[in-house]
């Protein structure tokens, strides 16, 4: 059947996995039966284990569910340890469910599918060689996308049964009590992985600092951990987060960025106490710049900043221009070390941050967003998974979570090289045009029409024009002509949730 | 299109002819003009690739209102006849020249540039030329370059070149290129053409680049040649007209109109005379004002 915004779901998925199609983007207030995991009572003298190898055999059965985060980013150690001891014990017909999975762990994932030790999985997103795998269907079963609200809700009402979660940590005491923010690996928020601790059946922190009892301040605490294993280095700190943050020098990045800055000041939202989320990337962190020198000029304070942050906007804090930081994970140095510092950074979990069957998560206060897109079509539906050959690419991360906020702008260049952004309909839809409400590209920006209010307000900035997204999309194909369409096999490789966990769209075999 | 020896010419953005990405995107940034690059920047082998390159870009991309330029090889070259041919049947706004000396080279050049005219059907004398100055023989010909045809739009200083002809280089307070802007200046006045101002290539000494647009500002020159378009938005910035001049300008068009409603002759606001001079500047003001997005569609001054 089709779904409510014409993407066909075939049936033997809606019927065969118990799926609904996806509807709308209001989550309404449904009742929400939540689950609480099973656990083995220990007064905890035993949870130091030396041997990984041991906890792992200890603790792995086929057919389990595995867990792990993505803090550490393309730093990251534990996965691969983890997985080896998996693999060659020769486990079988195990789900991987981390909150994303990063390059680095990709060559061992493809092994994993290969050898049958991993035949589902569960992800944020994937990228490079195990995208491509995955699209030329190496998996038998198709990958389940959540976004990380989505990712938060599944786990909290048992849709993700967590068996076993291997959580690294820059630091633990012997009881478990351990935070992301201390130590050589550092990484700031713990957010995704706080969920893992608190509802996975078995949880393993995996660390190579071992502080003394009691370790404070504790994000997962004793209460929550099984096993404390001692390894010689959990992540390469280099490649944790990004170095110093360097703004962009791209003239054309810059002008996207400085255009968004001019909707977010032009719209209602901007006023004392107003709260925003910018995301990572070089026009984001421009953004970030331009907003700054505009809150100072109209002595305008933000009251929170959320979501991945990053030093630009640790900065905005320390200055008073933003009341707090709500943290969700840290993409560089400079925002992962300012953590234990600033009380005003808070360090949410994933549910605090973004999943929708709560009762009230951050997002639903945010006023301004800035999100990214690969595609984004003249219904304004947005694509951040395929790109230009249809093959997955990306990471839903927070798009469909934060993109509920009361501003949502998508800022994206008309054209990428010769690939159009803006198209008549996009590979595969991630966050539903309903939720998004301006797009702004080099050469001006479009409203979604439903957005009247928008309309009048933004629709006279000094020096920035506005088109219906119909005449960029056409603006974009005079630039680089019409692509042949892509093709894909029938069999549908992965499947695209939305953060109700209805289904938003499906992901296809691509045809070689 | 806007009168060519009226319209504003704050900001000649350089694009190497050989780039397919900035010449794609080379219309976004909002200069006045584009100035497509086939000489210095484009090396030996490339030279035939970028004059195809520039040729379909202009064909086939929308520049908006920019006015567009190309800068094809000197006359001491074995590519500028095919440049030429290229770039007028492309229907480029306006061929620069580099290196002139004289008037001569100029009128070699519109020979050459009325032929391709005709060859491909375009009414002769619709092609606009400039000349960029590089040498002392250049600077001191300054007016008879200017004055060389009726198809001259401006003329433009470039320090590089010129420096190193006067045996000096360039100097932070800009006393080397004193002459040679007053003398280009004049004479681009004089022959009523544009005058543009040389590059400034340090693109982290933001100071110094302020520094010597307010200077080219304050002689009179109409703008400047630019290296990268994050230039254009510290240009504009510097031709901004304040608030006093811009409700000033108004008062100046409205006593006009007033005098043309009246049938009166003598036009005074405030007790002052309003001549032709002080109306020519008000239209400018008004002109750059409106280009600043300063004033709204019925040009009232927007509070910021």
């Amino acid at each position: 059947m089709k779904n409510s915004i014409n993407r066909e779901i075939p049936d033997e998925i809606l019927k065969g996995k118990n799926y609904q199609a996806y509807t709308t983007d209001d989550f309404g207030t449904p009742v929400i039966q939540k689950v609480a995991p099973k656990l083995r009572a220990t007064t905890g003298s035993e949870k130091v284990v030396d041997s990984l190898e041991d906890v792992v055999l200890k603790t792995v059965k086929n057919g389990m569910t595995i867990s792990f985060h993505h803090h550490f980013r393309e730093g990251d150690y534990v996965f691969d340890k983890v997985m080896r001891i998996i693999i060659d014990h020769g486990f079988k017909d195990l789900t991987l469910a981390p909150s994303s999975l990063t390059n680095v762990m990709n060559d061992i994932v493809v092994e994993a599918i290969e050898k049958g030790v991993v035949t589902n999985i569960t992800s944020s997103g994937m990228r490079g060689s195990l995208g491509d795998a995955v699209s030329h269907g190496a998996l038998k079963n198709p990958v389940i996308f959540r976004s990380h609200g989505n990712r938060a809700r599944a786990i909290e009402t048992g849709e993700i049964k967590i068996d076993v979660a291997f959580l690294g940590v820059p630091n633990s005491d012997a009881m478990g009590n351990a935070n992301g923010m201390d130590g050589e690996t550092a990484f700031g928020s713990l957010g995704y992985a706080l969920m893992d601790a608190q509802y996975a059946e078995t949880v393993v922190l995996v660390t190579d600092n071992i502080r003394s009892y009691p370790n404070t301040p504790a994000s997962i605490k004793q209460t929550q951990v099984d096993y404390v294993v001692k390894v010689d280095a959990v992540g390469n700190p280099d490649k944790i987060g990004s170095g110093a943050t360097r703004f962009t020098k791209d003239p054309k990045e810059l002008k996207i960025a400085k255009t968004v800055n001019d909707v977010i000041t032009h719209s209602e939202y901007f006023k004392d106490g107003f709260s925003f989320q910018t995301g990572s990337g070089g026009a984001a962190l421009a953004v970030t710049r331009f907003l700054r020198q505009s809150m100072i000029n109209n002595q305008i304070k933000a009251s929170f900043a959320l979501g991945g942050i990053t030093k630009p906007t640790i900065d905005l804090l320390e200055e008073g221009l933003v009341d707090r930081v709500m943290d969700v994970q840290d993409f560089d140095k400079g925002a992962a070390e300012s953590m234990h510092q600033n009380k005003n950074q808070q360090e949410i979990d994933a549910s605090w941050y973004a999943d929708p069957a709560n009762k009230g998560a951050m997002v639903d206060a945010l006023d301004v967003v800035i999100l990214s897109a690969l595609e984004i079509d003249t219904k304004f539906n947005v694509n951040v998974m395929t790109g230009s050959d249809g093959v997955i690419r990306g990471a839903i991360g927070g798009h469909q979570d934060a993109a509920t906020a009361k501003l949502t702008i998508i800022s994206a260049p008309l054209v990428r090289g010769r690939i159009a952004t803006v198209v008549p309909d996009v590979t595969t839809v991630v966050t539903p045009g309903d939720s998004i409400d301006v797009l702004v590209t080099e050469v001006g920006i479009a409203i979604n029409p439903k957005r009247k209010d928008l309309i009048a307000s933004l629709s006279k900035i000094p020096g920035v024009p506005v088109y219906t997204i119909e005449e960029l999309q056409k603006m974009a194909q005079e630039k680089v002509g019409t692509p042949k369409p892509l093709e894909f096999n029938d069999r549908v490789v992965a499947l695209i949730e939305y953060r109700d966990g209805s289904l938003i769209d499906v992901i296809k075999k691509v045809k070689d | 299109m806007k009168d060519q020896k009226e319209r504003l010419r704050r900001t000649m953005m350089f694009v190497p002819g050989n780039n397919p990405a900035m010449v794609k995107d080379a219309g976004i940034f909002g200069a006045d003009s584009i100035m497509f690059d086939l000489e210095d920047a484009v090396s030996i082998t490339e030279k035939d690739a970028a004059r195809y390159l520039v040729y379909e870009a202009l064909r086939t991309i929308d520049y908006g209102d920019s006015e567009l330029v190309v800068r094809i090889n000197g006359l001491d070259t074995p590519y500028y006849k095919n440049d030429i041919k290229a770039m007028v049947k492309a229907g480029v706004d306006v061929i620069r020249l580099p290196k002139v000396e004289s008037a001569d080279m100029m009128k070699k050049l519109e020979k050459l540039v009325a032929e391709a005219e005709k060859e491909f059907g375009i009414e002769v004398g619709t092609t606009n030329l400039m000349a960029a100055i590089e040498s002392a023989k250049g600077v001191i010909n300054a007016y008879e370059i200017a004055t060389s045809s009726d198809r001259m739009i401006g003329i433009a200083l470039s320090a590089e070149d010129y420096t190193t002809d006067m045996k000096t280089h360039r100097y932070p307070d800009g006393q080397e290129l004193l002459y040679a802007r007053n003398v280009i200046l004049h004479a681009a006045r004089a022959a009523g053409i544009a005058a543009f101002d040389t590059v400034f290539t340090n693109m982290d000494d933001e100071e110094g680049f302020y520094r010597e647009t307010e200077l080219i500002h304050q002689l009179g020159f109409d703008g400047k040649s630019l290296v990268n378009p994050r230039q254009i938005e510290m240009v504009n910035k510097v031709y901004e007209p304040t608030k006093k001049e811009i409700l000033n300008a108004q008062g100046v068009i409205a006593a006009i109109a007033e005098a043309k409603r009246k049938g009166s002759g003598v036009i005074s606001m405030n007790g002052q005379m309003v001549d032709r001079p002080v109306l020519l500047r008000a239209e400018r003001v008004m002109s750059l004002a409106a280009a600043a997005n300063l004033v709204d569609e019925e040009e009232n001054y927007i509070e910021k």
